[in-house]
């Protein structure tokens, strides 16, 4: 589509540079993300090319050492909690915010999304302030909470799509037939909306699994997660670990931002309402 | 529905029947289906009640509490109650009267006894540079000299008579303040009475905001730069060839910022592949200092917002037929003034947003700075966190987050009335 039919020679200068320029663009988008990968299997305890060998040592730290099982078993508590409260209530909002008649949505949407736009350093320091006198601070459920206002966005805006695509009318089908609201949500509503769900649910995950900064306000020294024990290490001093960890969590982000794009495309592009 | 309204033939027999029962009865029926519109209202309510107080709790209050501090602080009006009394009728200019002198050395004495002069001596010093080792001093010389009348010792400190002293004390007395968000600004209250700057030596937030807006601006540029033609590639080849280069952007995109940023701390280590590949194409004649650095803060700030200007501009141009630029051809004109005049006007809404988004997520960098910027790179975000973690001081952390706020919010609320909030959405 670049080239016209019968290009001019100008043409076909400025499509070469184009598309010289766009190489190098891309180089420079993946080579530092996959820089580490090859690091982390050097047998060596530099971050020099070529490698001295090929070794899993560094893995072997990270999975093998206490101070960094520990950082996995809080950020996997840590995720997963924020992922359970903010996809149920975030999908319950979307159901609400789905309704027309849902008073001022135009105000509570923005507010919603409050939490992606307000700058990260501020939201930390402000938890920590006010959860410090409420005795959340250093607490799992602290950090939890404050993870959960920044995830549930996420889960709102998917599961809010996938319910674009939702005929209404089932449930009032599903009323007429008998179901209580309950039953026509567990048994209508869910199954259909379930990919939205569950790509919000990953949203939600990664958010918390990746999040450093809050963390780093509200955690006490027993409950650091792994990017928190990833910033410390890098402040202090580069080991190679670090890139043992960073490719652990960039594969796993990487693959459930993947299903999760894969499932939020899956639940939009259903067919409204099959005639 | 539509099987339920009257058909034309039921019309007359509707008409004839029409008595006043029947409007009685219509009107019941309006005031049921509000009854029950209504509680379809409440029950969409109730269903977002929770994820709504949960977020009022959670990030609202904190935030509210936070900015509070900026402008309410009690710590000096607390601690010299006597003296805050005394100053109640004093005109502001000159010194006040021996009166206010005694109500201070009173209050310092009550606040060594409960043993809080250390607390009370760091808030004035906030206000009044220098005042720390003065408190300290005075307060050690009245208990030393039990015998001497406490005038005489606050007389014989010099810097209780000093110009300036007793203003800033009168200022402090006053629980809302409006001095830390002049502070965050670098402005304070003249003696009399006028805003002003603070002197050179104590200014140091115009030059930090500044230093943030230069970074987000000359981050902007960058991926705009880099970005723009990347996009306008992927909109215009076939759809298989443009899903797997789209990839190239996702990736980077779903990796979380601190893992980029490790990646970068690698990257741009002394003996690292950046200074490797200058060497190596002659670019430098020396292995470059890239880590704590602004250019190495700009080059990794600059990859992971790349996406960011990147897929709003994309979105965009996916959506311009290429017949358009052949129909500019066609007519004459030149490949730039095709590109000018046709491409460029449609593709700038996108423009608009991705560099508008880029900018203002810029604004609030804290992880990057804090490890790859040296300590002249620190931005906003870093300032507030050290007034946190390190000084303890957090009234001045609240003004610089009230005022970082006010620029985000200011900025996005001109990217949602010009561009509107539909195209935040990424993808």
């Amino acid at each position: 589509m670049l080239l016209s039919p019968y290009p001019t020679t100008g043409e076909r200068i400025r499509i070469t540079l184009l598309w010289l320029w766009c190489g190098l663009v891309i180089l420079f988008l993946l080579v530092p993300i996959l820089i580490p990968v090859p690091l982390s299997f050097n047998s060596g305890a530099f971050f020099i090319f070529p490698l001295e060998g090929i070794s899993t040592r560094w893995y072997a730290v990270v999975l093998g050492t206490q101070r960094w099982q520990s950082a996995i078993g809080n950020s996997l508590i840590v995720a997963f909690g924020t992922t359970l409260i903010a996809t149920t209530l975030g999908t319950l909002t979307a159901i609400a915010l789905a309704d027309e008649k849902f008073p001022g949505r135009r105000i509570v949407m923005p507010l919603l999304l409050s939490p992606l736009i307000v700058p990260v350093v501020i939201t930390a320091v402000g938890s920590y302030l006010f959860y410090a006198r409420v005795g959340l601070a250093s607490t799992y459920a602290g950090i939890i909470l404050a993870h959960t206002a920044l995830a549930s966005p996420f889960v709102v805006v998917t599961v809010g799509a996938s319910l674009t695509g939702f005929d209404r009318n089932l449930m009032r089908a599903a009323a007429i037939s008998g179901a209580k609201p309950v039953t026509s949500f567990f048994r209508v509503m869910l199954p259909l909306i379930l990919p939205g769900v569950l790509s919000g649910a990953a949203f939600a995950f990664v958010t918390s699994f990746d999040e450093v900064v809050v963390v780093q306000f509200l955690a006490s020294a027993n409950q650091r997660t792994m990017p928190l024990e990833m910033f410390i290490g890098l402040r202090e001093k580069l080991s190679p670990a670090i890139t043992a960890a960073a490719t652990l969590m960039m594969a796993l982000s990487i693959v459930l931002l993947v299903v999760a794009n894969l499932l939020a495309r899956r639940s939009q592009r259903r067919p409204v309402a099959a005639a | 529905m539509s099987a339920l309204e009257p058909t034309k033939l039921d019309r007359p027999r509707i008409a004839r029947d029409r008595s006043a029962a029947d409007a009685k009865a219509a009107k019941s029926v309006t005031a049921k289906l509000r009854r029950a519109e209504f509680g379809d209202r409440l029950r969409s309510l109730m269903l977002a009640a929770p994820l709504l107080v949960l977020l009022a709790l959670s990030f609202g209050i904190p935030i509210v509490l936070l900015l509070s501090r900026a402008v309410y602080d009690p710590t000096i009006a607390d601690a010299l109650p006597q003296t805050s009394q005394a100053l109640r009728g004093w005109n502001g200019t000159g010194l006040p009267d021996d009166a206010a002198f005694l109500a201070l050395a009173a209050d310092l004495r009550d606040n060594q006894a409960k043993g809080t002069a250390y607390e009370l001596a760091k808030s004035l010093n906030a206000r009044l540079p220098g005042a720390r080792s003065q408190v300290l001093k005075t307060v050690r010389q009245l208990e030393g000299a039990a015998d001497k009348p406490p005038l005489e010792v606050m007389k014989g400190v010099p810097f209780w008579s000093a110009p300036g002293t007793w203003p800033a004390i009168e200022s402090g007395t006053h629980s809302v303040t409006s001095f830390y968000l002049l502070s965050a600004l670098d402005l304070r209250w003249n003696a009399d009475g006028s805003i002003g700057k603070v002197p050179p030596e104590q200014a140091i937030f115009l030059q930090v905001f500044l230093r943030t807006f230069f970074v987000a601006a000359a981050v902007t540029l960058a991926t705009l730069i880099l970005g723009f033609p990347l996009a306008y590639l992927i909109a215009s080849v076939p759809k298989g060839l443009a899903a797997i280069l789209i990839v190239a952007v996702l990736l980077p995109f779903w990796t979380s910022i601190l893992v980029r940023t490790a990646a970068w701390t690698v990257l741009l280590q002394k003996f690292g592949l950046v200074n490797d590949l200058l060497l190596w194409l002659d670019v430098a004649d020396d292995r470059l200092d890239l880590m704590y650095s602004r250019i190495g803060l700009i080059i990794a700030m600059t990859h992971i917002q790349l996406p960011f200007t990147l897929l709003p501009i994309y979105s965009v141009m996916r959506t311009i037929p290429p017949s358009q630029m052949k129909a500019a051809y066609s007519l004459g004109a030149k490949p730039f003034t095709a590109f000018r005049r046709v491409y460029l006007p449609q593709v700038f809404p996108g423009v608009m947003a991705g560099s508008m988004l880029t900018f203002i997520l810029c604004l609030g960098y804290y992880i990057t700075p804090a490890l790859i910027g040296g300590a002249s790179d620190q931005l906003i975000s870093n300032f507030i966190a050290n007034y946190v973690n390190v000084e303890l001081n957090w009234e001045m952390a609240a003004a610089l987050s009230f005022i970082l706020l006010v620029f985000t919010l200011a900025l996005f609320g001109i990217f949602a009335r010009i561009l509107g909030l539909d195209r935040l959405k990424l993808v």
